[in-house]
This record gives C-alpha cells, structure tokens and sequence, in this order.
C-alpha cells in the first residue's frame, strides 16, 4: 500500500509549511519549485530545515498563523466531526453496548460484563459463526485471488479488445449487490433456474441450493468471487505489466520456458501486489453483506459474523448487546488483519 | 554452442500470419478473453431477456432462451405491487444530495490538510487515514439507536446523516493535491487571492479528473449502499432501491415472481453499468487506488 508508506508525502508537507510562513527565516526559505524537489529526497536530508524550523517555534501563533487555523477549522472541521461521531464513536459505543443485556427498542438495560462474550464463545454460536466466516473468506479471497490471477494473465496478451475486457470483467465488482443476488438467486433456482435446466440437460438434477445450508455457503461463494474476481484481476494486470522486460528477456534468452520464467520471476515480482490483494480482499470479505443478506434472507448455513450480528439486532431477537459483543470481535479481527499489514507490508514483500 | 543459438532464432520468428501464429493468438489470447468476458456478460444477459418475458415463460420447465412475445409487463407489475417509482426516486435523491455534500466536504477537508497550516494536521491526516479501515457495518447498531433516538427513522436526512464523513475521497484528494506545484499557488497568493479564491479557481480547475474519480465511486457506493438504508428505513414510501427489491423479494410468493424480481435487478442495476461504461476509466482508477506503484 503505497499510502501507507507516508515519508514522502510528509515531506512534502514539511517543505510547504517552510514555504508558507515567510516572516523571519525569510533566508531559509526554498524559492519557488523547492517544494517539488524536496518530496523527492528522504525526510532527513532537510537538516537545514529543521534549524529554521526550530528558531520559528516560540513564535507560532503570530496573527497570521491564527488567521490560518481559523481557516483550516472551517474547511476541515465539518467533515471531521461527522467522521469522529458517525464511525468513531459507534467503536466506543459497541464496546459499552456489548456489556448491556439490552433489547433493542427497550428502556431497560441490565450490565452484565463479559456476559455476552462469555455466551458466544461458550456457546455453538462462536463455532459455527467463526467457521462459516472462516471457510466464506478463505473461499472467496482464495478464488478471487487465483482466478483474477488467471484472468489478468489473459488480459495481458497483447490482442485487440483488450481493454474492453478488462473493463467487462471490472463491472460486477462496481454493481449493486443486492441486484446481483437477485440474479443469481434466479439462476440457482432449483426448479425454474437456468442452471438447473442445464444439468437437467445432462440428466442430473439440481441440487438444494437455497435449503442446504452447505450449498446455500457455496452459492453464496460463488457469486461473491463472481462480483469481486475483476477487482483483484485489473490490479493483478498493473502488477504485470510493470514487471521489467529484460529480466523477462533475460532469462528467456538463459532458456527458461514461459512456466518457469511465470513461477521464478512474475510470482515473486508480484507478491507486493499479491499481499495487497490479500490485505484489501480479506478487509472486504470479512464485510460481505448485501449477497448474503439477500440471497439466504435470515442465514442458512450462511450466518458470518457481520451477518450474525445484523440478525441478532435487526431480524428476529432484537438482542442489541449480544449483537455488539458480535461486532467487537469482528472489529478486533479487522483490526489484527490491519496491523499485520502495516508490520510486513515493508518488511516482506519488496523486492526493488 | 554458437550453431545451437542459430539454430534457435529461426524457429522462434515466424511469419506474422503463420497458421501457427494464428491459432497460438486465438488460443492464448481470444479464447481466454471471450471466456472471460462471457462469464461477467451472460448472467447479467439472462437477467434483461428474464425481466422481458411473461410468466408463463419464466415458471416453466421446458426454458426457451428468448422471450417470445417480449413484454413490459414485469416492470408494471413491480410499479404496482411496490411503489417502485418512489423507490428509483429516492435513491436518486438520496445518491444526488449525499454525493454532493460528500465531494464538497473531500474537496475542502483535502485542500486545508494541504494547503492550510495548522499545528496538528499530521495527526487529523492520521485519523482520517484509520476511520478508512473502520468498515460501516460495525457502527451501525450505535449509529441506529442515536438516529432513531433522534426522530431519523424513514427520513430522507436520517438516510443520508451517518455516511456523509468522508474519508476515502478526503485520502484521494489530499494525496492529488500534494503533488500539485506550490508555485502556482504562491504567485496566486502574492497576488492577494485568498485560501477560498485559490481553491475554487486554481486547485478546483487542475484538478478535476481526481475529482470526478472521487465524484464517480461516490456516487455508486451510495446507490448501491444497502445494509444502513435497510435497517432505518421501513416505510416503503422511503426504500432506496436495494432496500426496495428486499421487499419486494420477500413480498412476492417466491418463484411465481422471477420476472418482476429481474425487472427490478435491471432498475438498479443497469444506471450504475450505464455510468461506468461511459466513464471507467475514472472508475476503476478510484477504487484500485493505492496499489499502482506498490
């Protein structure tokens, strides 16, 4: 993730803030375009800057400095209000909410700690919702990954109509998911649908797909890899084709043959990006609500964490703490995925 | 060594239209690209040819694959038995006002953490950054009770309220601006324009492809946007679309309604297709953003 990795940029913010404040280290001061080359150099190569910026210190809130703040509140604060009250807090309330026996919609709240968590893990629930989380996300990242692979793979020929498909196999992921469920759901029927008529063509029946709980998670599957398979396809494709041709052209001329030079140079080339798609495709998975929610309406088979926690709060139960305890441990989960990217995104994965 | 070499590039250079040429191009690089976009393209095929057939052409078993007598009928049927036009209107009302409010607030959130001093703007960058790994649907049980408490319930702000912090096109926009040239902004200040000045006429105008970027995944996350609209909405008077087709979906007796389920697929589905056909590039380059230059 090359936004993570902000030295750059905070370089560049450095260098204007020394462009903006004129006054006394008018000497110091980069003419114009210093700005420009100084994103380019590492942070620490501004020693200078830092002397100047320390002489500027006792002296920050000068009219004109107080003038700007003024400003930057009244751009920025609106939006960073509704962001701290409308997705931070909603972290903290969880938290509270998931030590309440509370039903929503009631004025009565009992605490009770750990409860909530305490009957999750202990009960079949924690089981049963991990795993079909588990296998959901394992499943659709694996298959987006290794058929968006494939896909981008073909897509990097060199033939005509070729962005036509990389744009053809991109729209499902932009598309409502609730519609595309609906579709699929269609296509599943067992008795109407078309792939039934299909295999009925090979005289095979169509198996439960909606009231199977192990085939309505296979379905499910399907048409989320379905959505989200030309996602990972177009960033595998910018991927290959920034790999550098002479080792290409290197090793080709050494005699490895196209799988060999694949496996020994392109994978491994790839696996910043492949770490990427990893990262991104497991943070969204873990998320993947609307085809489920409308292809098995109260889960069957189906209950992933994000969906379990949705039911126990808005389905049939109203149990408002139990669902927050839900969310919380999802949120823990993301938050663990997150940390591990920032911790090897540097380390593992780059080869240049 | 030297006679194996020669030997070797002459097999490897063929004539351009060589039949071995030929079937390796249609082989390794249409086949796989038909087959591609094939599978995107039929189901959402199926889904229009469904959506144009009467029932007794849907519940049967002995499926033909174009409709006969193509017919209307389905997307009246759904106007009648759900007010769908109600839906389709206030998803363009929700979409439209959100949208705007939310590319407003990037635009002018970005330009201050850019181009505005302040002391602590690394760290207001900082919290912007990790509100965009907070997924949405963990806040919405919290952001129900406070909605609902506060009479949002089946309204078009109480929609609209909770998704309108944005950081995803703040975090585009930001990272646009910095590489912008500081020069132009300095000239424009020594000639007195001010902060609100330099953004609209100099910042807003060179900018305007990262904008409609911003403008575009905004627009088709908040059309598509399902699990919030779905749990404070339960008026159908006030169903976006997604929140709608669950109705209807759950409404109809199941199998006898296929067709009118499809029309309504194709209302909220085909818009979005029609606007990313004609501007994906832009599209594309939102929503992958952060992986080119790994």
């Amino acid at each position: 993730m090359s936004w993570l990795d902000a030295s750059s940029a905070h370089a560049a913010t450095e260098a204007m803030d020394e462009g903006d404040d004129g006054g006394p280290d008018q000497g110091a001061r980069p003419g114009p375009g210093a700005g420009r080359r100084g994103r380019m150099k590492p942070p620490k190569s501004g020693a200078a800057r830092n002397g100047s910026r320390r002489r500027t210190a006792g002296k920050y809130w000068t009219p004109r400095a107080k003038r700007e703040a003024w400003v930057f509140l009244a751009l920025a604060l609106p939006n960073i209000v509704l962001i701290a009250f409308f997705t931070y807090r909603p972290l903290f309330a969880n938290m509270y909410y998931s030590t309440l026996d509370w039903t929503l919609g009631s004025s009565v709240a009992t605490a009770v700690g750990w409860g909530n968590y305490v009957e999750f893990f202990t009960s079949s629930d924690a089981s049963t919702v991990l795993g079909i989380t588990a296998i959901f996300t394992i499943a659709t990242v694996g298959g987006a990954m290794f058929l968006g692979l494939l896909v981008a793979i073909a897509l990097n020929a060199k033939v005509k109509g070729q962005g036509f498909a990389r744009s053809a196999v991109f729209a499902p992921y932009v598309l409502s998911g609730v519609g595309v469920g609906l579709v699929w759901l269609f296509i599943f029927d067992p008795v109407y649908g078309v792939l039934s008529w299909i295999l009925r063509g090979f005289g095979a029946s169509s198996p439960q797909w909606i009231n199977d709980p192990k085939l309505a998670l296979v379905m499910v599957i399907i048409v989320y890899v379905w959505k989200n398979l030309g996602y990972c396809a177009v960033i595998y494709l910018a991927g290959l084709q920034s790999m550098p041709k002479d080792l290409m052209e290197a090793a080709s001329l050494d005699g490895a043959g196209s799988f060999r030079r694949f496996m020994s140079i392109t994978l491994p080339l790839l696996s910043p990006t492949t770490f990427f798609i990893l990262i991104t495709s497991l943070l969204s998975s873990l998320q993947a609500f609307d085809i489920i929610r409308i292809m098995t309406r109260t889960g069957n088979g189906t209950n992933t964490l994000i969906f379990e926690s949705y039911l126990q709060a808005f389905s049939t139960y109203n149990r408002a703490g139990y669902s927050a305890a839900i969310s919380v441990v999802l949120f823990v989960l993301l938050l663990l995925l997150t940390g591990a990217q920032l911790r090897f995104v540097e380390r593992k994965v780059h080869y240049s | 060594m030297s006679t194996s070499t020669a030997a070797m590039i002459p097999a490897q250079r063929q004539r351009p239209l060589s039949w071995k040429n030929i079937t390796q191009t249609i082989l390794g690089g249409y086949v796989p690209l038909v087959a591609a976009t094939l599978v995107v393209f039929l189901p959402l095929a199926w889904m229009i040819i469904s959506s144009l057939k009467s029932p007794g052409e849907i519940v049967t078993t002995q499926l033909t694959i174009l409709p006969q007598h193509p017919t209307m009928q389905n997307y009246v049927d759904a106007a009648t038995s759900v007010p769908f036009a109600r839906f389709f209107l206030n998803s363009v009302i929700v979409t439209t006002i959100a949208s705007i409010i939310k590319c407003f607030l990037a635009i002018v959130t970005a330009y201050a953490l850019v181009f505005v001093r302040f002391p602590f703007r690394r760290a207001i960058f900082l919290l912007i950054l990790v509100a965009l790994m907070v997924p949405p649907q963990v806040s919405v049980l919290p952001n129900y009770v406070l909605i609902a408490g506060m009479g949002g319930l089946n309204t078009y702000w109480g929609i609209i309220l909770p998704g309108l912090g944005t950081a995803f096109g703040t975090f585009l926009l930001r990272q646009h601006f910095m590489t912008l040239p500081v020069s132009i902004l300095e000239s424009a200040e020594i000639d007195g324009a001010n902060h609100w000045r330099r953004l609209w006429r100099i910042v807003f105008p060179i900018s305007v492809p990262t904008i409609a970027t911003v403008a575009l995944v905004t627009i088709v996350t908040e059309w598509n946007d399902y699990i919030w609209p779905l749990i404070i909405v339960d008026n159908p008077n006030m169903m976006t679309l997604p929140v709608g087709l669950t109705l209807l979906s759950n409404s109809d007796s199941g199998s006898q309604a296929w067709g009118i389920l499809m029309a309504g697929a194709v209302i909220v589905i085909v818009p979005i297709l029609i606007i990313f056909a004609a501007l994906q590039r832009y599209i594309v380059a939102g929503l992958t953003q952060g992986s080119v230059t790994g």
